[in-house]
């Protein structure tokens, strides 16, 4: 794929909830967004990650705030492009490329509207492979490339330049001005150049969210098995196929935790599987057992029409098959498993790899 | 005495109510004109049971007119969109996803104007009015005869919509007005899409309230008249005219409340099984669980309060096929036409109703004509549908609570008395007219719905308060004062918000005042 039209865009909010693990939110308004940016300004080039060149100037873009804000005070395309162009420029630099920084929900598709607001390529890429809840858990991060510089833009012009001593810094600072902001707010960090980029980044991410989607579509008009072709084109496997029996959510800061129980059906009757989650599915165990963790994916999909099943959307009665997919591999390094394996997020196991 | 009338796309069913009990009910067809269908209704119940009009304390009323005009795109009127929200939201303006067909039935045009409020109250900007008189007299040069007003977070602050609302009706005295907040909830493009289709239906509603209550009083009755909304409760004609669109689901809801009174279960699950699908819904203390999600209504996505139903291509004109092997059952109906193609009655096409009527479940029709049935196809055939609805109801549950199921509708014949998971099926005496008596029962409510900023040790205050609100709108709306109670809280709090951001919705609900 070497172009985004209005008509991939169904395709990648759908395989991007996919790769999303149950995080991200409805991508509702992104999908709009895109849709109207594209329609306004053309089609996105789309660039191989192996093809941007050592000196590009490559800008992450993504929404920082509060999704239940955004569907009311709905952001502009150029509310995007702002936030992209602020950072070129305090860094001196014409901007060359957008980037990705996560796959799921509305992040996915937010990079779309600022490269087709900008009128500049896409990298076909992401910062992640998958969606993490926080903003230091993405692979540059492994590579020593800093958050900040970072940018925060509003829907009436405000922006802000963050240079802080560090992420933990960027992540406090960034959360007070959006809540200024009205908890809705743009963007743009972990600004990286070409070579940076082509080291640190999950090649070909976007690709695959149009191409899972569309695998999901077309199995469903030939009444296929949806679920089976995920499982196929993730090189992954399906833990269990089961009904949702009890769902307990608590809030703890600003983070949606709980736990799913789900009771076997199929193959699998008898059996109980518990998915953890913190906004994405964490953990999956099957009688007590961990079956899969992070860093690896989890992904929890409809039975039937193979649509993911986002955390917040996860209610008794659901029919839904559970499957893992391997992480890309540099988050299985010691470092990787430091900044987002299962003990960083309170689970004293050891990461639970999908055998290749 | 009551009368309670569903108008359905097919039947208008009636019934006359002595406090609970059936004195009489009917079943006759619905005619183009709805109103007609009306009059033959009451003229029905008047030959079953003789009764003096004037007796009569209340006629309700559910009707389907309304979402289906919007369906059909039929007799929309000229409409336009006023956002109050710049300098946000200019990317999606008004009806950005519609259907062309219908942005063109109602020739739609949208306005952008500066105001709205973040979150928290504060302005996004402040309302420019100057850029309103403009927009109206834009307005009334373009033919635009109602208007439907939108402000960012108007569910958190209202001011800006109201004010709105007064500069465009002092230039332009003769439109209709609908605003935002009275009609859904946060999410800004479901709640204007609501709006708007609302005011396109505010000439039709005003035409088709006059008819209703033109052929009440025809007959010599005198009470007021009530139309039941998509909550179980009841509104009256002034509020019918401003609020077309709180009739949308009106049918099912009506099916589900009169379940309720029938079976004297008040929660439950419903099946109400009609000619072509069988809609499950769940009763929670006597009103429908509303939807959370948000519905798509002919192909727009609004987020007005809807009970969430669960439909499945199952009805008493369900055509089957297949042997006892694998046979299947609908999704394609006969419909109306089922007095002419089932077995039973002669035709040529094997139904649901006759795989009832084989297996001894209904007396429909004329039974010779069943009895060649394979034995087997029959069994396999309606255990298939007795799995099926099974299927749904397990679907609509939300608990391993056990949840009794209460069987409606003139199909409900097709269902078995036990359902695998759900256990005995109640099936309550009057239950093909469930519908009629659930309108004539309904209440008269009052809802809060509204994000708080909870300061702390003032939980309590701000809880009573929005309960106080909601029962003195119940009130307010026609309610008796003694029996108001709340019947539904729920307080969410929202996440990534600072402030103890918290969405309360309280609804009161209380008997109807009657004879005041």
């Amino acid at each position: 794929m070497r172009e985004i039209t209005i008509d991939h865009l169904d395709d990648i909010a759908r395989g991007a909830a996919i790769l999303g693990t149950g995080g991200g939110g409805d991508p509702y308004i992104g999908r709009l967004l895109a849709s109207s940016a594209v329609r306004d300004h053309g089609p996105v080039a789309l660039v191989p990650l192996g093809e941007v060149g050592d000196d590009a100037v490559v800008l992450p873009v993504a929404m920082m705030g509060a999704p239940t804000v955004m569907v009311e005070k709905l952001p502009s395309a150029e509310q995007v492009g702002l936030a992209a162009r602020t950072l070129a420029t305090y860094l001196g630099k014409e901007l060359t490329h957008i980037a990705c920084a996560e796959a799921g929900g509305v992040n996915s598709l937010i990079p779309v509207v600022a490269a087709a607001q900008l009128g500049l390529p896409l990298v076909d890429a992401d910062g992640m492979g998958r969606a993490f809840p926080e903003l230091q858990m993405v692979l540059p991060t492994l590579y020593g490339i800093r958050a900040t510089p970072m940018s925060i833009a509003d829907e009436k012009g405000n922006r802000g330049v963050l240079d802080t001593v560090d992420n933990h810094w960027a992540e406090r600072l960034a959360r007070s001005a959006t809540i200024d902001m009205g908890c809705s707010a743009m963007i743009s960090n972990y600004a990286m150049s070409g070579a940076q980029a082509r080291e640190s980044l999950v090649p070909g991410t976007l690709s695959l969210c149009a191409e899972l989607g569309s695998a999901v579509r077309q199995a469903r008009a030939e009444h296929g098995d949806p679920v089976a072709r995920v499982v196929e084109r993730l090189g992954g496997r399906k833990l269990f196929t089961g009904k949702v029996v009890d769902v307990a959510r608590r809030t703890v800061t600003g983070f949606a935790r709980g736990e799913a129980k789900l009771s076997g059906m199929d193959g699998d009757a008898g059996s109980e599987m518990v998915l953890k989650f913190q906004n994405e599915h964490l953990v999956a165990e099957r009688d007590g057992v961990p079956q899969a963790s992070v860093p690896d994916l989890i992904c929890c999909l409809d039975r039937e029409s193979g649509e993911a099943v986002t955390t917040e959307g996860l209610r008794y009665g659901q029919r839904v098959t559970v499957i893992a997919a391997p992480a890309d591999p540099r988050w299985h390094t010691p470092e990787g498993i430091d900044l987002a394996g299962p003990r960083y997020f309170g689970y004293d196991i050891d990461p639970v790899g999908v055998p290749a | 005495m009551r009368i309670g009338i569903d108008v359905g796309g097919t039947n208008t069913d009636a019934v006359l109510l002595d406090g609970r009990q059936v004195l009489a009910s009917i079943k006759t067809s619905t005619t183009e004109d709805v109103t007609s269908g009306i009059v033959a209704a009451i003229n029905g119940l008047q030959q079953q049971r003789a009764f003096d009009p004037a007796a009569v304390q209340a006629v309700m009323i559910g009707t389907t007119h309304f979402i289906n005009a919007l369906v059909e795109a039929h007799r929309l009127a000229p409409t336009a969109a006023v956002r109050l929200s710049l300098p946000a939201g200019a990317s999606l303006p008004p009806m950005v996803d519609w259907p062309q067909r219908l942005v063109d039935a109602v020739s739609g045009r949208s306005y952008l104007v500066h105001g709205g409020h973040e979150f928290d109250g504060r302005h996004i900007a402040e309302l420019d009015e100057s850029e309103l008189r403009k927009a109206a007299e834009d307005m009334g040069a373009n033919g635009v005869r109602s208007v439907a007003i939108t402000s960012v977070f108007s569910p958190v602050n209202a001011e800006f919509e109201a004010r709105a609302a007064e500069i465009i009706a002092a230039q332009l005295p003769d439109v209709a007005i609908s605003l935002s907040h009275e009609i859904g909830r946060i999410g800004l493009l479901e709640r204007e899409n609501a709006t708007v289709i609302n005011a396109a239906l505010r000439e039709l509603a005003a035409h088709i309230v006059d008819g209703l209550a033109a052929s009440v009083s025809g007959a010599g009755i005198t009470a007021p008249l009530y139309l039941s909304q998509n909550d179980g409760t009841l509104m009256d004609v002034d509020f019918a005219r401003r609020y077309p669109v709180a009739t949308f689901a009106s049918g099912p809801t009506n099916s589900m409340r009169g379940a309720a009174v029938l079976s004297g279960l008040d929660t439950c699950a419903v099946v109400d099984v009609g000619g072509t699908t069988s809609d499950v819904g769940v009763l929670r203390q006597g009103f429908p669980r509303e939807a959370t999600t948000d519905v798509s209504v002919a192909g727009i996505r609004t987020n007005f309060r809807m009970p969430d139903v669960l439909s499945i291509g199952i009805g008493g004109g369900s055509r089957v096929r297949g042997g006892a092997g694998d046979v299947t059952v609908g999704p394609d109906s006969v419909g109306y036409e089922l007095t002419s193609k089932a077995l039973v009655f002669g035709g040529d096409t094997l139904t649901a109703t006759d795989l009832a009527v084989a297996a001894g479940r209904a007396e429909i029709g004329d039974p010779s004509l069943v009895a060649h049935l394979d034995r087997d196809l029959v069994r396999a055939a309606l255990d298939r549908v007795a799995a099926d609805v099974s299927d749904v109801v397990e679907r609509m549950r939300t608990s391993a609570e056990p949840l009794p199921v209460v069987a409606v509708g003139g199909g409900s014949v097709l269902l078995p008395d036990e359902l695998a998971d759900a256990g005995k099926v109640h099936r309550p005496e009057n239950y093909a007219v469930a519908n009629a008596i659930g309108a004539a029962i309904a209440q008269i409510g009052g809802e809060v719905d509204r994000v708080y900023a909870i300061e702390p040790g003032r939980r309590e205050a701000v809880v009573e308060e929005a309960k106080q609100e909601a029962v003195d709108r119940a009130i307010a709306a026609g309610a008796s004062p003694a029996s108001v109670g709340i019947v539904d809280f729920d307080e969410v709090p929202i996440p990534y918000l600072p402030g103890n951001a918290t969405r309360i919705r309280v609804k009161a609900v209380g008997d109807l005042q009657l004879g005041a």
